[in-house]
């Protein structure tokens, strides 16, 4: 990691008077919120983006010639300038909206991998992949004859190397990859997995899901062709995602989806596509959603992605020593905050994560329990699912010591029955 | 309020058939056997039965998952030993009508025995589907010696 190691400089208390929703009770106490690796809450500008929208502007965009219609398309489009340059593209274009991480994913499975994958070619993953990342990867390599990939994950939680260069080789085609897991935390080494994967000319994709939102990504430093990841756990709005993509890897892919908007000229014999973006976003597209996600990034912009980093590697740190005090948990991942997101899952083996879900969920604390969708990952750990506890830029120490307080009484009372 | 509410998920009742679960020998020579999946979760619950002269004359029952299933599941393969198959059919029917927020009466209750106390779960919404998943593998295993 690049941070130093100052001490964390958010104002974690003015941060948290921007989110509305943390101020609210469950069961008659505070929330505490550390379930953001499957979202995050939305900053009060967040929520204003959308109803600004909706009440001051709402109109198609790259349509009309009227005011609103023109006012949306800026706004729309600025947003896209505001994505790109939050993750380093070198231009907007390279900036195509999906609903999430998932579809971003699949836009790359159906359109790059159906005219590059050849059979005999090889596709390769990680073990540690979000279903997201290994389900598409899976169907695309069956369709087209080639063969699926793992690069192993190791009993310490992180990617096991040593055969990398026998699993990434002169077949390889694309190296798809998770930057930081959403089950584990592990951080991944993706810059010298890119590098392996040029040597043999494959492309690269990285899954940034659980890396954009909280780490400054930028993709002429991971020198990816694609970079995935979700609005909605980096502050915006649900059902808005990016697919980056390098201009000129974009420009030699097929639509993924058709019909209006992403073509260029109709005629009863065919259709030319659009320019880029267009040619990728069929349809009317979430305009909303982007604006807000606009406002999202200008909030992480003002906060700082170091300055979130940091908070988040001293928060996690904090929460592996409170939690190590329990000697029943069984901590998985890497054992150093700094090779995390901010994400600790763990297991209890007399009490099963649904139960000490539902627990905790009593005490108002809201954290994941099951299998996170990597399934094999748990398989691996030998563990049909896990409780996850994951922070972002509000959270605080003394939400981390409720969830220890509550979890020592919640062992105690399935402990005594 | 909310403790009182988790007390009455995990009751004593509840607690007991998971630390010590009935029936939970697989049975050998089964005349069949179901295995139901929680897809969300990944709870699982196995369920294999023996009949003979139409009434189930033996039962085993092996949950893996919450606390909810396993008790679920214990309690279930308790009730279903020594019942005449279309008597469980109705107990089977009566439980899913308890776990659908239906009160029962005194009677009723009573024929369900321990399921009777998962009424708990109907506090946790999210939940009540733990308390079914063994319902169903019993019901796909029943389905295969209905008839014979």
């Amino acid at each position: 990691m690049t941070e130093t190691t100052q001490q964390a400089s958010l104002d974690v208390s003015k941060i948290r008077d921007d989110f509305p929703i943390l101020s609210r009770k469950v069961y008659g106490k505070s929330l505490v919120y550390l379930d953001n690796a499957a979202t995050s809450q939305k900053p009060r500008q967040v929520i204003s983006a959308l109803t600004e929208y909706y009440e001051g502007y709402n109109a198609n965009v790259h349509r009309g010639v009227h005011a609103l219609s023109m006012e949306a398309t800026d706004r729309y489009e600025e947003a896209r300038e505001k994505v790109a340059r939050f993750i380093g593209a070198r231009q907007s274009e390279e900036v195509i909206w999906t609903r999430n991480t998932t579809e971003a994913i699949n836009l790359v499975t159906g359109s790059w991998a159906r005219s590059n994958l050849q059979p005999g070619d090889e596709v390769v993953v990680t073990e540690m992949e979000h279903h997201s990342n290994m389900v598409p990867w899976q169907m695309v390599t069956q369709e087209r004859g080639a063969t699926l990939r793992y690069l192993r994950l190791g009993d310490d939680g992180k990617l096991d190397l040593d055969d990398i260069d026998t699993i990434i080789n002169d077949r390889t085609k694309m190296v798809s990859i998770v930057h930081a897991s959403n089950s584990l935390g592990t951080i991944n080494p993706v810059k010298e997995i890119t590098a392996r994967a040029r040597a043999v000319g494959a492309a690269v994709m990285i899954d940034g899901a659980q890396s954009v939102p909280h780490m400054s990504v930028d993709v002429q430093d991971l020198d990816c062709d694609f970079l995935a990841f979700s609005g909605h756990k980096m502050l915006g709005p649900t059902g808005i995602g990016v697919l980056y993509a390098k201009r000129e890897v974009l420009e030699t892919m097929e639509p993924f989806l058709t019909g209006g908007e992403m073509v260029l000229s109709v005629t009863l014999d065919g259709a030319d596509w659009n320019d880029l973006p267009m040619r990728f976003e069929a349809g009317t597209p979430n305009i909303a959603d982007a604006i807000a996600l606009g406002a999202a990034v200008d909030y992480l912009d003002s906060t700082g992605m170091d300055n979130i980093r940091r908070h988040e590697v001293q928060l996690t740190g904090y929460a592996l020593s409170r939690l190590r005090e329990i000697e029943e948990l069984v901590i998985f991942g890497a054992e150093a905050a700094e090779d995390r997101g901010g994400v600790v899952s763990f297991h209890t083996p007399d009490v099963h994560p649904h139960d000490l879900g539902t627990y905790l969920d009593q005490q108002g604390i809201a954290v994941r329990t099951g299998h996170h969708c990597t399934m094999p990952v748990m398989r691996k750990l030998g563990v049909p699912a896990t409780t996850r506890a994951s922070f972002y830029l509000y959270n605080t120490e003394e939400e981390v010591d409720q969830l220890v307080d509550s979890l020592k009484s919640a062992l105690r009372y399935f402990g005594h029955g | 309020m909310a403790k009182s509410d988790l007390d009455d998920l995990y009751g004593k009742t509840v607690l007991e058939h998971c630390r010590s679960p009935r029936n939970h020998d697989r049975l050998v020579d089964a005349d069949a056997t179901a295995h139901t999946v929680n897809a969300f979760c990944g709870d699982e619950s196995d369920v294999q039965i023996s009949v003979d002269g139409g009434r189930v004359v033996g039962v085993g029952a092996q949950a893996a998952g919450c606390s909810v299933n396993l008790a679920a599941t214990s309690m279930l393969a308790q009730a279903a030993e020594g019942v005449h198959l279309d008597d469980l059919s109705s107990l089977i029917d009566l439980f899913r009508r308890q776990m659908k927020g239906e009160a029962l009466s005194e009677g009723d209750r009573s024929r369900l025995g321990d399921l009777a106390t998962l009424t708990g779960v109907l506090n946790f919404p999210v939940r009540i589907k733990c308390t079914l998943l063994s319902v169903s593998a019993l019901e796909e295993a029943l389905a295969t010696v209905d008839g014979s």
